[in-house]
Order: structure tokens, then C-alpha cells, then sequence
């Protein structure tokens, strides 16, 4: 049963989940890549919020309802973050994020 | 008695004509601008010789001294219950006379403009700026406290400046302009300074409680010294200080003859009749607090009086410009007046030299703008101001040789004209307190007889010269003035002063000492006798006694270097000693350090850029490092 898995394996799981997501944001050179991670990241915060949720205060919603949110908001941000993706691609012609430098000093 | 209140209008009709002909400037035809301004001041004229007359004449029988009398009283800006600035109207007779004197001259000056402005690019420039003259001085004479007198006293400061910069065109023009300004402003510190001192000790700025005899500020004085002298004679000598500045007492004389670049009627108004016998007013004005209070301060005044009228006389006998001589004159005549004032006493038979001074102010202002406007139809004629170029002009210009004339005569102080009357007041008052300056105001009155004949002579007689084209009477309405103006100054004397504009009001007989009237008339003749000699034909004589006197000659060709001196020390001491080192250490050191944290602020940011790379990964590291080296920081701390 659930209530047989400690509320620790979840956070092991989204703890690598999230440093995974943070590995692959900060060295991966692709855009779509990148964009991923960020993925990754948003998902073990959701398992977090779940989680907690489930474990610390079962009888309420909110942390579910705050889950359904972040998906719908990735799903948002993934639309406009293609978009700026195709945009970088038109301008440069490819999407590694290193060519993408325009606002140095 | 009837009402005064009127008298408000006095200053405010030339108020509002100076906004009115300074807003519609260059919109209105200038012919127009002239027939409105001189319209307007004589309505002005009209009104204050309706006071004069009221308050001298028109008065209930019986009636005594002539009190001050103050129709209108405003307070202005009101800061403490016991210090604000009022604005208001004194009518007393030395108030009431003056009004006379300016609605007088600058009407004819209004009228002798409209000949000689006409044509002028800045006519109605010069109407809106008259205007704005005659209101700063109609509001400087009826001043019941000293605090708008001061005001007004800046204003007329910026109407001379103003108008000596006239033809702005003219380098030597703006700079006589700022030299006047600076000149007198720097007067004008000392005059502050004393209204302040003075303020301070009696607690009002009203001129009625000062000034009264029976005040607490005569009868107690005060105890306060500085430096060992009564803090009274400091503010008072501080004032007159002021004073002297607008008159152009020695040594604060400098502007005077250089403000003779404005145009002529110009200087005939402010430069010769009204503004500069300001400081003459002034002291006037306060004269029982400088009698009973400061007796120093008055032998002071008396002093530089005696002493300007010797020096500049002395420098009119050398100069060549005609403005120049006629300057020189004023200044000459002004040191007269305040000797009078400063050799007087107080009350009745005792205040002679008051009357005299008050007296000279009078006929002085008639004859010496009859001498400008005279010498302005001169320049009018033949487009030079240089003496030597003239000479035989008595037969192109009947109408003026006659008028100026009169008022050499009437300069000389040769009877019946005015000038005579009013000087032999002033050497008797002399005659009577102090021996030494009755025998420089001899010597004076000589000088000034020859100098001014030998300006007639020069101009009127003398080598007949050729000119460009024949020189021709001024128009009407020059002439017009200069013959009025003529009249006065035979007339004026007749004017029983004595009776009317005395020290404390009251009337007194007045004796003629023959023993002091007729050796002044007899030095002035041999005054004139003595430039007939010398200018009436072409001689050699005054060029062979400039070369046998050739350094007194050439001292007081150059003004005996004041000019020199006065640049010596701004020049060599103030800006080479005092203000170099000054704007070195400003350079140095206050912009130098400024300037040395601009550059390492700007050496750091150069060693920094680096790392607005670009590269959205590195920024995202940085980041990440930082929440990690936070989150560790703060779990450390927080549970140790």
C-alpha cells in the first residue's frame, strides 16, 4: 500500500529529479534541451507539493490543486518558450544558447 | 488739509506705463510709445505740483511746522509683530520738493526725447525704460521707511544700468553699464549693512520714529561700540556709504563719468538731476539722526563733500569730452550740496546748510539738465562729443547758445539766476561752522565759473571750424525744454525756501551776508574772466600753460588715476594675489579629488565587465552557486 512507502523515498526521487534538471540546465547546450531540464525541475516540485500534501495534511487539497496549476502554467510557458526558440533560430540560425549573446556588455 | 491720498498714483501711472510700453514694445508705432509716456508723465507732473502746491500753499492759517504727513500705508510681508516691510507714501518738504524736481526734468526729458530718440531702433525701449525710472524714483522720494527706499534705490540702480547700456551695440556702452552697476552696488553693501545696524539698534524702519527728535533713539543712543566707535556712527557712515556710492562721492566716483555712453537725455535725467543727488536725499532724509547721533558720521559727510567738489572741479578743467566736463561738474556741485548738509545744524536759523543743500538740489537739477539736454542739441548738431572739434557754433544755434549761456551764468553763480542764491546759502552756511571748507568752496566756486565758460567759450565761440554740413537749430521739441528748463533755472531762486523746506519744517528769516555774497560773485567773475582770456578767440596760451604745468595738467587730464588705481588693486591684488591662488586650490584639489573617484570607479567597472558575459548558462551557474552557498549558510547558522 501507499502508506507503506515512507514520505522520504518521494523527496529522494524529487531531489534528483531537481539536480538532474539543474545539471542539465546549466551544460546543455540546446535550447530544447534546456528547456527540458526546466521541465524536470517543475516536476519534482510537484511531487514535493503531492507528497507533502498527501502525508501532512490528507484531509485538505491545496497542494494538489497547486500541482495542477504548474502543469497547466509549463504547459503555457512551454508554448511561449518555443516560440522564443523559433524566433532564436530565425535570428541565428541555430539554437545553441552559447550564440546567443547579444546582451554582453 | 485735504486728503493726499491721490499721491499713490504719483509713482504708480509711470508703473503702469513701463509695462505697458515694455510689453507692447515692437508692436506698438514708436512715435506712439513716446506721445503715450510723455502723455502719462505729465499727468504725473500735473498731479505733484497739485500736491506741492496743496501742501505748501494750501494750508489752514495759523498752521506751524509742515508735518509728515503719511496718506498711504500698506504692510508688504508681514514676518514678526515687529519686523515687516511696509510700502508706503511720506509727504513731507523735502518729499514734496523732490517730486517736483523728477516730474519736472523728466517730463522735459520726455518731450526733448521725441527730437532727439527720433528715429532710434530701441525708441519705445527707451520710453518703457524712462518710464520704469521715473516710477523707481517718485517710489524712492516718498519712501516712509528705509526698507523700501532701499528697494527703490536698487531699482533706480537697474533704470541707470539699463539705460547707460542703451545702445547695447556699443562695447564701451556695456561696459560703462557695469561698471555703474558694479560701482554702486558695492556702495549699496555698506548701505544695507547700515540699514541692518541701524534696524537693529532702534527696532523699525520707519523714518517717521527714526528721525524724530524726541525719539528714543536720539534722546537714549545706544551702547552698543564696535571697535570703540558708537554702533549709531558705524551704520550711519556705512549708509552714507550707500549714499555716496549713488552720488558718486570720491572715491566711489569712477562710474559717473563713463555713464556718460547713454544717450544724452539720459544723462541729463538720472546722471545729472535726480538719481545721483539721491545720496544727497538720503542723508537728508536722516539728517537728525546723523546731527544728534553720529556728529562724525555728519563731519565725514562733509569732508568727502568738500573734498569731491575741489577734485572733481579740478578734472573738469582739463577734460575735452563736453558730457565728460558737464559729469565732472555734477559731481563737482553734489560734493556742494552734501558740504551743506554736513556743515548744517538743526532747527530753524541753525539748519541753514539743510535749507542750502535742499535749495542747491533744487536750482542744481534745473540748470544742470538744461546743460545736458544744451549740450545734447550740440551733439544733436554736429555728431561729436569732443570739444575741440567745435567752436563758432553760436551763429548755427541761437536758441541753445542762449539757453546754455543761462545756465553757465546760473552755474557760476552770478545774480539774479538761481545758482547764485543757492550757493551763497551754502557758503555762508559754511562761513559760519567751518573756515577751512568756506575757503575750498571759494576756490570751488571760481573753478567752476572757469570750466564751464571754458566749455562755452570752446563750443559757442572760439576757432571757427569746418564742418561736414552745416549745423541747424534742433527741432521744437528740443528746444522747447531747453527754454523752460532756462526759465527755471533764472527763476528758481526767488523760491522763498527758508519758509518751506527746512530742517524741523519751520519756517526762518533769512539774512543775506554781503561780506560772503560778494566775493563769491567776484571770484566767479574772475572765473569767467579768466577763460574769456584764455578760449574766447584761439590762443596759445592754454596750450603753453599745459606744457609749463605739464604734470599737474596731466594728472588731472587722467582723473588724477583713480581708474588706474581701482584696476591696480582689482586687478594685481584682488585677481592675481587673492583669486589665483583660490581658483588653483579649486582646480587642484576640490575638482581633483572629484575627479580621482571618477576614475577608479571607472577602472573597477572596466576590471568587472568581464563578466556580463552573455553566456545564460554562466549567469544561471552563479545563481544556482549562490541559493546553495545560501541555503548552507543559513542551515549552518540556524541550527548551531
Amino acid at each position: 500500500m501507499l502508506s507503506e512507502i515512507p514520505l522520504s523515498y518521494f523527496l529522494v526521487v524529487s531531489t534528483l529529479m531537481f539536480f538532474i534538471g539543474i545539471y542539465g540546465f546549466l551544460t546543455r547546450r540546446n535550447l530544447i534541451t534546456i528547456l527540458m531540464a526546466v521541465e524536470l525541475i517543475l516536476n519534482s516540485v510537484n511531487i514535493n507539493f503531492v507528497a507533502f500534501n498527501r502525508y501532512l495534511f490528507p484531509d485538505q487539497l491545496e497542494g494538489h490543486f497547486f500541482s495542477l496549476f504548474i502543469i497547466a502554467v509549463a504547459a503555457a510557458e512551454a508554448a511561449v518558450a518555443i516560440a522564443i526558440i523559433i524566433s532564436v533560430y530565425r535570428r541565428y540560425s541555430n539554437i545553441d544558447v552559447e550564440r546567443v549573446d547579444t546582451m554582453k556588455f | 488739509m485735504i486728503d493726499f491720498s491721490f499721491t499713490i498714483l504719483i509713482p504708480l501711472i509711470p508703473f503702469i506705463l513701463f509695462l505697458l510700453l515694455g510689453l507692447t514694445s515692437g508692436k506698438m508705432k514708436p512715435v506712439l510709445s513716446g506721445y503715450i509716456g510723455t502723455l502719462g508723465l505729465s499727468v504725473v507732473t500735473v498731479l505733484s505740483y497739485f500736491t506741492a502746491y496743496q501742501y505748501f500753499f494750501n494750508r489752514e492759517a495759523g498752521a506751524g511746522v509742515f508735518e509728515k504727513i503719511i496718506p498711504f500705508h500698506t504692510v508688504w510681508i508681514h514676518l514678526t509683530e515687529k519686523l515687516h516691510v511696509d510700502l508706503g507714501i511720506l509727504l513731507d518738504p523735502i518729499s514734496v520738493m523732490m517730486l517736483v524736481v523728477i516730474t519736472t526734468v523728466s517730463l522735459m526729458v520726455h518731450i526733448y526725447s521725441m527730437g532727439y530718440m527720433k528715429g532710434d531702433k530701441g525708441y519705445s525701449r527707451f520710453y518703457a525704460f524712462l518710464s520704469l525710472f521715473s516710477f523707481s524714483m517718485l517710489g524712492l522720494v516718498v519712501a516712509p521707511n528705509i526698507f523700501q527706499m532701499y528697494i527703490f534705490w536698487e531699482l533706480v540702480g537697474v533704470s541707470s544700468y539699463l539705460l547707460i547700456s542703451y545702445y547695447y551695440e556699443k562695447p564701451s556702452a556695456v561696459s560703462a553699464g557695469k561698471k555703474a552697476f558694479i560701482v554702486t552696488r558695492f556702495a549699496d553693501l555698506g548701505f544695507l549693512v547700515g540699514i541692518l545696524t541701524l534696524s537693529y539698534i532702534s527696532g523699525t524702519f520707519d523714518f517717521v520714529s527714526l528721525t524724530d527728535p524726541q525719539g528714543a533713539l536720539i534722546t537714549q543712543g545706544t551702547s552698543l561700540t564696535f571697535m570703540g566707535i558708537s554702533a549709531l556712527t558705524w551704520a550711519l557712515t556705512l549708509i552714507f556709504m550707500g549714499g555716496a556710492g549713488k552720488s558718486a562721492m570720491f572715491p566711489l566716483h569712477i562710474w559717473l563719468p563713463d555713464a556718460m555712453e547713454g544717450p544724452t537725455p539720459v544723462s541729463a535725467l538720472i546722471h545729472a538731476a535726480t538719481m545721483v543727488v539721491a545720496g544727497v536725499y538720503l542723508v537728508a532724509r536722516l539728517f537728525p539722526l546723523y546731527y544728534f547721533v553720529a556728529p562724525d558720521a555728519l563731519t565725514i559727510v562733509a569732508y568727502v563733500g568738500g573734498f569731491t567738489s575741489l577734485f572733481a572741479a579740478v578734472i573738469a578743467c582739463t577734460q575735452t569730452d563736453i558730457k565728460r566736463v558737464l559729469a565732472f561738474s555734477t559731481m563737482s556741485q553734489i560734493g556742494y550740496m552734501m558740504l551743506a548738509l554736513g556743515v548744517s545744524g538743526y532747527g530753524g536759523e541753525h539748519g541753514l546748510g539743510y535749507m542750502a543743500s535742499m535749495f542747491h538740489l533744487f536750482t542744481h537739477a534745473m540748470f544742470k539738465a538744461l546743460l545736458f539736454l544744451g549740450a545734447g542739441a550740440i551733439i544733436h548738431a554736429v555728431h561729436t562729443n569732443n570739444m575741440n572739434e567745435m567752436g563758432g557754433l553760436r551763429k548755427y544755434l541761437p536758441i541753445t547758445h542762449i539757453t546754455f549761456l543761462i545756465a553757465c551764468l546760473t552755474i557760476s553763480g552770478i545774480p539774479p539766476f538761481s545758482g547764485f542764491f543757492s550757493k551763497d546759502e551754502i557758503l555762508v552756511a559754511a562761513f559760519e561752522s567751518n573756515r577751512f571748507l568756506f575757503f575750498v568752496e571759494y576756490a570751488v566756486a571760481g573753478i567752476t565759473a572757469f570750466y564751464m565758460f571754458r566749455l562755452y567759450f570752446n563750443v559757442f565761440w572760439g576757432k571757427s571750424t569746418h564742418y561736414h554740413h552745416t549745423p541747424h537749430e534742433s527741432p521744437f521739441t528740443m528746444t522747447v525744454p531747453l527754454m523752460v528748463l532756462a526759465l527755471a533755472s533764472m527763476f528758481t531762486g526767488f523760491i522763498p525756501f527758508n519758509d518751506l523746506v527746512t530742517s524741523n519744517g519751520e519756517a526762518f528769516t533769512l539774512h543775506t551776508n554781503w561780506s560772503v555774497a560778494i566775493p563769491s560773485v567776484l571770484i566767479g567773475m574772475a572765473g569767467i574772466a579768466l577763460a574769456w582770456v584764455f578760449y574766447k578767440k584761439e590762443t596759445a596760451i592754454p596750450d603753453q600753460l599745459a606744457t609749463t604745468l605739464s604734470s599737474p595738467y596731466k594728472w588731472s587730464f587722467n582723473k588724477f588715476y583713480i581708474d588706474e588705481v581701482y584696476l591696480f588693486v582689482t586687478k594685481k591684488i584682488i585677481f592675481d594675489r587673492v583669486s589665483e591662488p583660490i581658483a588653483w586650490f579649486d582646480r587642484h584639489v576640490v575638482d581633483a579629488s572629484m575627479n580621482r573617484i571618477a576614475w577608479v570607479t571607472n577602472l573597477a567597472s572596466d576590471q568587472i565587465k568581464g563578466l556580463q558575459s552573455g553566456q545564460l548558462q554562466k549567469y544561471g551557474f552563479v545563481f544556482i552557486s549562490g541559493v546553495i552557498i545560501l541555503t548552507f549558510a543559513f542551515v549552518y547558522f540556524l541550527f548551531n
